[in-house]
């Protein structure tokens, strides 16, 4: 019924092309619980796999860097530092080497 | 403390799931895994799942899982205007989501630099402000980065990270006069309920200058094209800034600061940058660059119901039809051209539905001799602003908006 009452403003609205004030609307919210999906995806084995599988995967999914373009090692190493200092993601030094490594090694350019 | 602890865990738990071993893995291939589609992304990788997993959503090109980046399989705006709210695209910046509204509960607050403090409920937005609703183009900086050459990292969109709504809410500017803000302010800062998974990362924040923010058009949104919004476009409440890039659209927004010093966070001051040149473009490598906020969008088109590489009949009218958007204004006029852009057609345009919406544009076209064909298409805006003929450049991937080419086939 809500829905029915704010499309009938929908349809006023776009017949009179204007941006129109109206009276405090009568829709409503509902509330929400969902589940959102999780990915199990993991990094392709490989020296340093271990190193990027254990510090990357707590803040996004691998299919994000997966889906990355070749891009040459200076770009890794920017993105890794980026990951570190902006987005403190919490790797060791010795890590971030090896996980510039892998990513170089899975997805350098050419 | 307790997000390191979580974090902990979390490793932990993947620790473990990599010591199970690739078998076990490939066994536990996700039962939503479904079909895969080919974005034709210059170098690849091109292939990307179409997921329905995301509860509210139908089927979405899976660009990231966690946090989510779904993009807007691209036929689906050659159906209409107005993008469908389950197929409308996601893009989050962190991973600690919020997946259980109590709409009873929530509460948007507003301070700072203002004669009184807000805290008001989603029943004090709905019915005590009056409400207000306009169609816009909600489209991310970052729309068809994976198209620049040479590739830059960052979301690998095509061309689906955007996507036109009639949106429903209350004015900023009600519920800022509400607060009453004091002479000086200069800046009004959003924040939403989305947190990083790191407890010292900076939350994710967006501000526009007070002007801006009371100019009666930037809207505290309530609903999208009639419905509340799926809770991964921002349910229940996300900020809708006419003609800007969607960055500025907080999500799931619950805290308005008014500012009396120019915002210095991050995600205002450092990310989303631009540079302050021509079309945003810079040569790669190019160093020394004056950075300015992203902010207003510039105008688009495209060709709908044409896919590369398509075949049509010459002798005999080809439909050809698209959408456009001006950017920061309404659409003059779209054209096209099937010659490489040596001479130009102008396409009849659809109904307005707003100046900051998509407009559909369609022509007919009769093709009198087989061959290859390119087709181009070209947006002009009401402020005389076209697209232009060469892509831009920056290393974020932002502001893509040359004419774009779709190669087909006349038989």
């Amino acid at each position: 019924m809500f829905r029915r009452s704010l499309l009938a403003v929908i349809l006023l609205s776009v017949a009179s092309m204007q941006l129109p004030a109206w009276a405090a609307s009568a829709f409503e919210l509902k509330p929400v619980k969902i589940d959102l999906p999780d990915s199990d995806k993991m990094f392709p084995d490989g020296p340093g796999s271990d190193a990027i599988n254990n510090n990357c995967l707590a803040c996004h999914s691998a299919d994000m860097v997966l889906n990355q373009p070749a891009l040459s090692k200076q770009a890794w190493a920017t993105e890794v530092n980026k990951m570190i200092n902006n987005y403190k993601a919490p790797i060791a030094p010795e890590d971030a080497g090896a996980i510039v490594d892998y990513l170089t090694a899975l997805k350098g350019a050419k | 403390m307790a997000e390191n602890r979580a974090l902990h865990h979390m490793v932990t738990r993947r620790r473990l799931l990599g010591a199970a071993g690739v078998g076990a893995l490939a066994l536990s291939k996700p039962s939503w895994a479904q079909a895969i589609i080919d974005l034709p992304l210059p170098g690849g990788p091109d292939a990307r799942q179409i997921t329905t997993a995301f509860p509210q959503k139908g089927p979405m090109i899976l660009q990231r899982t966690r946090p989510p980046l779904l993009e807007t399989p691209f036929e689906v705006f050659d159906k209409g205007v107005f993008t469908p709210n389950d197929q409308f695209y996601v893009r989050w910046h962190w991973a600690m989501i919020p997946t259980d509204i109590d709409t009873d509960k929530f509460t948007l607050t507003v301070h700072g630099h203002v004669n009184q403090t807000l805290s008001l409920s989603l029943k004090d937005i709905l019915h005590g402000l009056p409400s207000v609703q306009l169609a816009a183009v909600n489209q991310c900086s970052g729309n068809s980065r994976g198209f620049f050459e040479p590739r830059v990292s960052g979301g690998q969109w095509a061309n689906g990270a955007m996507g036109n709504a009639l949106w429903t809410g209350v004015r900023l500017k009600d519920v800022l006069d509400k607060a009453g803000v004091k002479p000086g302010a200069v800046q009004v800062r959003f924040k939403g309920l989305e947190e990083p998974v790191v407890a010292d990362a900076p939350h994710f924040m967006k501000s526009l200058d007070i002007d801006h923010a009371r100019d009666g058009e930037v809207m505290i949104a309530y609903a999208m094209n009639g419905e509340q919004f799926p809770l991964v476009n921002g349910f229940p409440l996300r900020l809708v800034v006419p003609g800007w890039y969607a960055t500025y659209w907080v999500k799931m927004l619950n805290d308005i600061e008014v500012l009396n010093q120019p915002d210095t966070n991050y995600w205002t001051k450092v990310a989303y940058t631009i540079p302050d040149t021509p079309h945003a473009s810079i040569k790669p490598g190019e160093a020394n660059v004056k950075m300015i906020p992203i902010n207003r969008m510039v105008p688009r088109s495209f060709v709908t119901n044409i896919t590369p590489g398509q075949q049509v009949k010459t002798g005999a009218p080809t439909t050809l039809r698209g959408i456009a958007f001006g950017g920061d204004s309404g659409v003059a006029r779209v054209d096209y051209s099937v010659d490489r852009g040596q001479s130009w057609r102008e396409a009849p345009l659809g109904k307005d539905e707003g100046k900051y919406g998509f407009r559909q544009w369609q022509a007919q076209l009769t093709l009198s001799s087989p061959g290859k064909y390119s087709l181009l298409t070209r947006c002009t805006n009401s402020n005389g602003v076209a697209q232009p003929d060469t892509p831009n450049w920056n290393p974020a991937g932002f502001m893509r908006n040359v004419a774009e080419s779709i190669d087909f086939v006349a038989t």
